[in-house]
């Protein structure tokens, strides 16, 4: 058997619930054959230490990612337009997570 | 027997049965069949280890003699360990140590929801911290059942020997004695004929839905009640006291 072979299910991306409200944020990764063992794997390897108190598990291939080279186009036209920043006018002070 | 005798020795066959559960999952720990698993495994291993510390703990106070938790895993002969005979047995493959651990699980599922009701609130209490972790181990284990017992050819097959050598240790789990009598007499010991149908009932389902058979009439092995093993236990205690017994002093 070579090393590249690899017979331990798909790869599956796991997002933890801090607490209820917060967003939830990807933390790692993990391989299951389904989803149930995928939700499991993801408690015992994610979750032991009060990292969260909700999971989501995705297969790593239903993720689509942007490409390195997608940088420019995608990102820096944004670097030009301060005025799409929220710093024109003041923020009341109840809001503390913009 | 008085009521502090039965207690100690009650608390014995809880805490030892969890020792030595925990001790035979341990031996998988940096071997499982996948890192995912091989964690989980070890996972429920270190719940079990937790609750044989507490019961264990509490053992030694009813006790009276001065002697700590690890003075009564670590300095006890097999004929003095009441664990039942399906906790120690060998972990053969991976489907064996599976369906012992759901058989386990699917006991202690039934045994600790009506522990919560004792009256001795420190039991109750430990079990109301353990039925949690045992209500995840049986979720996790009865998944494996049934992937591996509906599985492929071979992985059923595993499963099914499993079963055929397991069943037989099933039975004395449910077996009373006078420590039972004078327990239940005071509201602290669970009647384990009444929960003997919710088990059956439990394992039968999960096991149905792995399309495996429990073998018919089968002769069930006893002898733990009595302190009584298989040739298992010797090994286990080797292993797990040789280094309490010749460093007796050692400190993590």
């Amino acid at each position: 058997m070579g090393n590249t072979k690899d017979s331990q299910g798909a790869l599956w991306e796991v997002f933890v619930q801090k607490k209820p409200g917060l967003p939830f944020v990807h933390c790692g990764n993990l391989h299951a054959f389904d989803k149930e063992m995928a939700l499991q794997n993801a408690r015992d390897l994610y979750t032991r230490r009060n990292e969260g108190t909700a999971l989501w598990v995705v297969p790593s291939d239903a993720i689509v990612s942007s490409s390195p080279e997608d940088i420019g186009p995608f990102f820096e036209p944004a670097n030009d337009k301060v005025y799409r920043h929220p710093t024109f006018y003041k923020l009341p002070e109840e809001i503390k997570h913009m | 027997m008085t009521k502090n005798e039965a207690l100690f020795n009650y608390l014995l066959r809880l805490g030892d049965t969890s020792l030595i559960l925990a001790q035979r999952n341990a031996e998988w720990c940096g071997h499982g069949p996948f890192l995912e698993e091989d964690l989980a495994l070890t996972n429920i291993s270190l719940d079990l280890l937790g609750q044989a510390n507490s019961i264990l703990l509490y053992a030694g106070a009813v006790e009276g003699k001065g002697r700590s938790e690890d003075d009564l895993a670590f300095h006890r002969t097999e004929r003095e360990f009441y664990n039942t005979l399906l906790s120690e047995q060998s972990n053969g493959d991976y489907a064996k140590t599976i369906l012992r651990q759901f058989l386990c699980d699917a006991f202690d599922y039934c045994f600790y929801s009506e522990l919560v009701k004792s009256k001795d609130e420190t039991l109750s209490a430990i079990a109301a911290k353990s039925i949690k972790e045992i209500t995840y181990h049986l979720r996790h284990t009865s998944s494996w059942v049934e992937r591996l017992g509906d599985g492929t050819e071979e992985s059923h097959s595993r499963m099914q020997n499993a079963l055929d050598e397991l069943w037989r240790f099933t039975g004395e789990m449910f077996e009373m004695n006078e420590v039972d009598s004078i327990l239940i007499k005071e509201g602290i010991a669970v009647d384990l004929k009444s929960i003997q149908p919710k088990w059956e009932s439990k394992v039968k389902e999960v096991l149905e839905r792995a399309t495996l058979k429990i073998p018919a009439n089968a002769f069930m092995q006893r002898g733990s009640r009595d302190a009584k093993h298989t040739e298992h236990l010797g090994f286990i205690l080797a292993e797990m006291q040789s280094l309490p017994r010749s460093l007796p002093d050692a400190k993590w």
